[in-house]
C-alpha cells in the first residue's frame, strides 16, 4: 500500500506547530498503525530528519498510553481499538490520512503527537481509590459482591486513561474518564464509605484543570476504545448531587 | 575479588521462617520514619505497591517512571491472573502446595524459603485488592471465582476478565496516588534512571534524565529500591511494552549488585505468530486459553489444507497424547518446546510454518459461543484485530514467544542485592520463579514484594544503618552526572548510518536464534564472539538525530540497546556455563531420551551470581548453593 500523511509537528510546547506532509509507499496492510509510524520514521532518521515523536508502550491496547487523531476520530475509524491495534488493513492502497495530536487545554502538547495527561493523574490523587492501607483487611470472601455488581465495576473499571474521551468531546470534557473511576467504586461495597467525598473531589479537580462540562453529546463513549458508557457519568451526576446536599462545598477538600 | 553471598535465609524450618524473621527484624519508630526518604524506581505491581506502602507507614518517598503516568507501567498488561493458597475451591490446595507447585514448577533452582513465603503472603494479597475494590469475577452467591491455570491441578487463581493486571495495577496505583495527593510520595513521571550513585559503599541515589526538558540531575535517599520489570526486550521482539528495558539493574550491575541466573527467560506458548519484518512486539494470548483451547497439528508434515478440511484422525492434539495427565495444561517451558520441536518437524501451520493450532470448536459445544465469550471474549477480540480471523470460526494459530525473565539482579532474604542500600523487588530480582515461572505467580510475586516484604525489610536496614546526611551537590552525584551527560553527548555525536532500532533488531535475532528456546554450546560460543562485533558497529555507525535537551525518543532507545548489547553478552555467558537444562533454559546437549529437561543436581543446583569485574573483563562467577529440605528433588514430569 501506498498512503499519504499529512502529520502534526510541533518542536515543543511554545512552538506553533503545523501539519507537514510524508508519503508513506511499500506499507503492510498486516502492520499495526504504529508499526507504520516505525516505518515512516525509521526512513526519516535514515534522510537525517527528525522523527516524528508519539507516545505509546504495551502496543497491545491496555497501557493508555498511545493516542492520536487519526482523521479527525481518536484513535482512528476502528471501534474499540486503540491505535496500536489498528492495523493498516483498515486503510486503502491511496488514503490520505491526517495525524494529530489531541486537542483539549488540559491537555498541552509536549512534542508533535505527544501530550501531558498529568491531570488525569490528579484527578485520581484528588479521590479515585479507597484508603484502605496495606496491612490485615478481612478475608477476600468476607465482602460478598452480587455478579451482576462485580461486573457492572469491571466495565468501568476497564478505562485504560487514553484520554480519547476528552479528545473527542467537544467541550473538552474529561466526565467519561472521572465518572468511569467513580462508577467502578460505588458499585462496590468497598467503595461505600466515602462515595460521597470521592465524587465531590474528583469532579471539583476535573474543574480545576480546565477540563469542560458535559453536554450530553456522547462524542467521549463513540470514541472509547474499552466501550466505557454514558451511563457511568448519569451514575457521577447523581452522586455528585446527592454529596452536595449532604457536604457543603467548602468542606469538598477536607476530610 | 568475589563478593560474599549471603542469602541471610532464617534458620529452622522453611514453614517458620518468615514468622520467625519478622519478629526478628528492628523496627524503625513510627515518629522516626518520616525522617528517612527512599527511592522507588518503576511503579508496577512492585514499584507502585512499595511505594505507596512506605509511604502510608510514614517514610518520605520519590517514585521514577518513564511513562507519563504510573498508571501505565506493563504489569498493566498481564491478562490471565493472580494465585493464591486461598483453597475457597476446597479442591485440595494450601500454602504448601502452591509451595510445592511453584518449587517445582521453577524446576527446583528458586530458593525454597523465599518461595514459601510468597505462597504464604499470596491469601494476604487477595485480601487486600479485594479491599481496595479490585473488581475481581465473581460466582453468583457474591464469593470470589476461581480458575485454573498452566502447571497447576488446583483453582487457586483468581482473575479480573483478562484484564487481572490492569486491575491489580490500578489497585496500587491508586494507592500511589493517594499518597501523592497526601504529599507522601513525590511522583516523577517521564523520567528515567540512568546510574546509580553509590557514597561509601551504599546506594544512596540515583542519576535521571528528565524525558521532556532533557535536564540531568541526582536524587538522594536513604535506600534505594527498583523495580524495575525485565530484561525480555533484549530479543527485540518479546510480548514486553516497547519502553521496557535493562538499563536500571544494568547499571547496578555496574556498580557492584551482582546479576543472577540471567539466562532463565520464559517463552511463552500462546502469542500471536511474527506476520512479517515490520514486526515490532509480540502480543500475549493469555494462558488461561489452554484451559478450554485443544493445541494441535497436522500429522502429515506440510500439510496446507485449511485447519476444518483436516479431519479428527488427521490431527495430533499432541499435549494431550504427551502429557495425558496435565494435557493443555502443562507449564510454559514444555508447551512452548513441544510447539517448537512440531514446527522443526515441519508440521507448524500458517504461512511461515511457525505456528500451531488452538481450538475452540470442542469448548463452543461444550459452553456455547456466549460461554466461551463470557469468559475470553476480550482475548478473542484482540486476536482477530491483528489477525483479520475470527478464532470463533478458524482456530487461532498461536507461536511461543518471549515474555517473561525469571533472572535478574542477586538478592538476599530481606530483597537487598550485593550492594547494600539497594533493594530490588518484582520481576527485575531473581528471586522465587527459578529458571520457569508458573503462570499467574508473577502478579503474586510483584505485589508481595511490594505491599508485605519490602516495607518491612527496608525498615530493618534503616533500623540497623548509620548513614551520613547527603544532598545532591556531593561530588559523587557531580562525577556520575558527568558521565551520564558524556554517555548523551557521545550517543548524538556519532552521526554514524544506522538506526538504532536496526542494532536493537540484530542483536535481538542472534539472541532468539542462539540463546532462545534451545542453546548449545556451538551456538552459544557464536553468539559470545558476534555480540562484541555488533556492539563495536554501535558505537561507531549508530545514528541519533536531535538534542540531548528535548524530547528524543532516538536518545532515549540508544542508551537502552547500548545497555542491552552489553547484557545480552552476559546472558549468554551464564547459558553457556550452564551445562544442564532446567525449566526455561534448555541445553540441546543435556534432554531426557524423550526430549525433556535434564537437570544436573550435582554440579547445578545453585544460583550463578555474575559480578561486574570491570570494563573488558570476564564477569566473575559466584555460587549460592540451593539447599533443599521441605521439598525433595525430582526429575519434573507432567505426563
Amino acid at each position: 500500500m501506498n498512503i499519504k500523511l499529512h502529520v502534526w509537528r510541533q518542536k515543543n510546547g511554545a512552538d506553533a506547530g503545523k501539519i507537514v506532509d510524508y508519503d508513506a509507499p511499500d506499507i503492510s496492510p498486516d502492520m499495526s498503525f504504529l508499526e507504520m509510524l516505525d516505518v515512516v520514521n525509521e526512513r526519516l532518521i535514515t534522510k537525517g530528519e527528525d522523527p516524528i515523536a508519539f507516545d505509546h508502550d504495551c502496543r497491545e491496547g491496555i497501557c493508555g498510553m498511545c493516542g492520536m487523531m487519526i482523521n479527525g476520530t481518536p484513535h482512528g475509524p476502528r471501534k474499540a481499538t486503540t491505535a496500536c491495534q489498528l492495523h493498516m488493513r483498515s486503510f486503502k492502497d491511496g488514503d490520505e490520512i491526517w495525524i494529530e495530536p489531541w486537542r483539549a487545554s488540559a491537555f498541552p502538547v509536549v512534542k508533535d503527537l505527544v501530550v501531558n495527561r498529568g491531570a488525569f493523574d490528579r484527578i485520581i490523587a484528588a479521590g479515585g481509590f479507597v484508603s484502605v492501607p496495606a496491612g490485615s483487611p478481612p478475608d477476600g470472601n468476607a465482602i460478598p459482591v452480587p455478579k451482576m455488581n462485580a461486573d457492572l465495576a469491571m466495565d468501568a473499571a476497564a478505562c485504560i486513561g487514553c484520554g480519547a474521551c476528552v479528545a473527542a468531546c467537544p467541550n473538552g470534557s474529561a466526565m467519561l474518564f472521572t465518572s468511569a473511576k467513580v462508577a467502578h467504586l460505588a458499585r462496590l461495597p468497598q467503595g461505600q464509605p466515602e462515595r460521597d467525598t470521592r465524587a465531590l473531589r474528583m469532579v471539583n479537580q476535573m474543574d480545576a484543570e480546565g477540563f469542560g462540562g458535559c453536554t450530553n453529546v456522547g462524542e467521549c463513549e463513540a470514541a472509547c476504545p474499552k466501550e466505557i458508557t454514558l451511563e457511568n457519568i448519569a451514575l457521577m451526576n447523581r452522586d455528585y448531587i446527592k454529596a452536595t446536599a449532604v457536604y457543603r462545598k467548602e468542606r469538598a477538600g477536607g476530610d | 575479588m568475589a563478593i560474599k553471598l549471603e542469602s541471610k535465609i532464617p534458620d529452622g524450618p522453611v514453614e517458620q521462617a518468615w514468622d520467625k524473621h519478622r519478629f526478628d527484624m528492628k523496627l524503625v519508630n513510627p515518629a522516626n520514619k518520616r525522617k528517612y526518604s527512599v527511592i522507588v524506581v518503576g511503579s508496577g505491581l512492585a514499584g507502585g505497591a512499595a511505594s505507596a506502602t512506605l509511604a502510608e507507614l510514614g517514610y518520605n518517598v520519590s517514585c521514577f517512571c518513564y511513562q507519563d503516568s504510573p498508571r501505565r507501567a506493563h504489569s498493566i498488561a498481564a491478562q490471565g491472573g493472580i494465585n493464591a493458597a486461598k483453597n475457597y475451591q476446597n479442591d485440595g490446595d494450601s500454602i504448601h502446595r502452591l509451595f510445592y507447585d511453584t518449587v517445582k514448577g521453577g524446576d527446583y533452582r528458586a530458593r525454597e524459603a523465599n518461595v514459601h513465603r510468597l505462597a504464604q503472603i499470596s491469601v494476604n494479597i487477595i485480601d487486600q485488592a479485594v479491599a481496595m475494590g479490585v473488581p475481581f469475577a465473581r460466582e453468583y452467591g457474591g464469593t470470589l471465582a476461581n480458575r485454573s491455570f498452566g502447571g497447576a491441578q488446583v483453582s487457586r487463581t483468581f482473575y479480573a476478565r483478562g484484564q487481572t493486571g490492569q486491575q491489580l495495577l490500578l489497585g496500587a496505583y491508586q494507592a500511589l496516588e493517594r499518597q501523592i495527593g497526601l504529599g507522601k510520595v513525590k511522583m516523577y513521571p517521564r523520567h528515567e534512571m540512568l546510574d546509580l550513585i553509590v557514597i561509601d559503599g551504599r546506594a544512596r541515589g540515583i542519576v535521571t534524565r528528565d524525558m521532556v526538558t532533557g535536564k540531568v540531575a541526582s536524587h538522594v535517599a536513604d535506600a534505594v529500591v527498583l523495580g524495575t520489570g525485565g530484561y525480555g526486550n533484549v530479543f527485540y521482539l518479546s510480548t514486553n511494552a516497547k519502553g521496557c528495558n535493562v538499563t536500571s539493574i544494568w547499571r547496578a550491575y555496574k556498580k557492584g549488585a551482582a546479576l543472577a541466573n540471567p539466562c532463565y527467560t520464559q517463552i511463552h506458548p500462546t502469542c500471536i505468530p511474527v506476520s512479517g519484518d515490520h514486526q515490532s512486539k509480540l502480543t500475549l494470548m493469555s494462558e488461561s486459553l489452554r484451559n478450554d483451547g485443544r493445541i494441535w497439528v497436522p500429522l502429515k508434515k506440510g500439510d496446507t489444507r485449511r485447519p476444518d478440511q483436516i479431519p479428527e484422525a488427521e490431527r495430533d492434539y499432541y499435549l494431550e497424547r504427551k502429557y495425558p495427565r496435565f494435557g493443555n495444561l502443562v507449564p510454559r517451558d514444555v508447551a512452548s518446546r513441544n510447539a517448537k520441536q512440531v514446527c522443526d518437524e515441519g508440521r507448524g501451520v500458517g504461512e511461515t510454518g511457525l505456528g500451531v493450532y488452538l481450538d475452540f470448536a470442542d469448548a463452543i459445544k461444550r459452553l456455547t459461543e456466549g460461554g466461551v465469550r463470557e469468559r475470553y471474549g476480550n482475548l478473542f477480540d484482540m486476536y482477530e484485530r491483528i489477525t483479520d480471523e475470527n478464532p470463533y470460526k478458524v482456530p487461532m494459530r498461536i507461536f511461543p514467544a518471549i515474555h517473561y525473565t525469571m533472572g535478574g539482579t542477586w538478592v538476599d532474604y530481606n530483597l537487598m542485592s550485593t550492594l547494600p542500600g539497594l533493594h530490588v523487588i518484582g520481576e527485575a530480582n531473581f528471586s522465587d520463579h527459578g529458571a520457569n515461572r508458573l503462570g499467574a505467580s508473577a502478579l503474586m510475586q510483584g505485589l508481595a514484594d511490594g505491599y508485605f516484604i519490602l516495607p518491612y525489610t527496608i525498615g530493618d536496614y534503616l533500623a540497623r544503618t548509620k548513614l551520613d546526611k547527603i544532598t545532591p551537590d556531593h561530588p559523587e552525584c557531580k562525577k556520575v552526572e558527568a558521565e551520564v551527560n558524556g554517555q548523551t553527548k557521545k550517543l548524538l555525536g556519532i552521526g554514524g548510518k544506522r538506526t538504532v532500532d536496526s542494532f536493537h533488531r540484530e542483536l535481538g535475532k542472534l539472541l532468539w536464534e542462539k540463546c532462545g528456546m534451545a542453546r548449545n554450546k556451538a551456538g552459544l560460543t557464536e553468539a559470545i564472539e558476534k555480540i562484541p562485533s555488533i556492539r563495536e558497529e554501535f558505537w561507531q555507525n549508530v545514528k541519533v538525530l536531535g538534542g540531548g535537551e528535548e524530547l528524543n525518543q532516538s536518545l532515549e532507545k540508544a542508551g537502552r540497546v547500548a545497555d542491552f548489547l552489553e547484557f545480552g553478552e552476559l546472558m549468554c555467558r551464564d547459558a553457556l556455563h550452564r551445562e544442564e537444562s532446567c525449566g526455561g533454559h534448555f541445553r540441546e546437549e543435556y534432554q531426557t531420551p524423550e526430549g525433556e529437561a535434564l537437570r544436573n543436581d550435582d554440579d547445578f543446583a545453585y544460583v550463578a551470581a555474575w559480578e561486574y569485574a570491570g570494563e573488558g573483563k570476564a564477569p566473575i562467577l559466584n555460587k549460592e548453593a540451593l539447599e533443599f529440605h521441605a521439598v525433595h528433588l525430582t526429575q519434573r514430569s507432567y505426563k
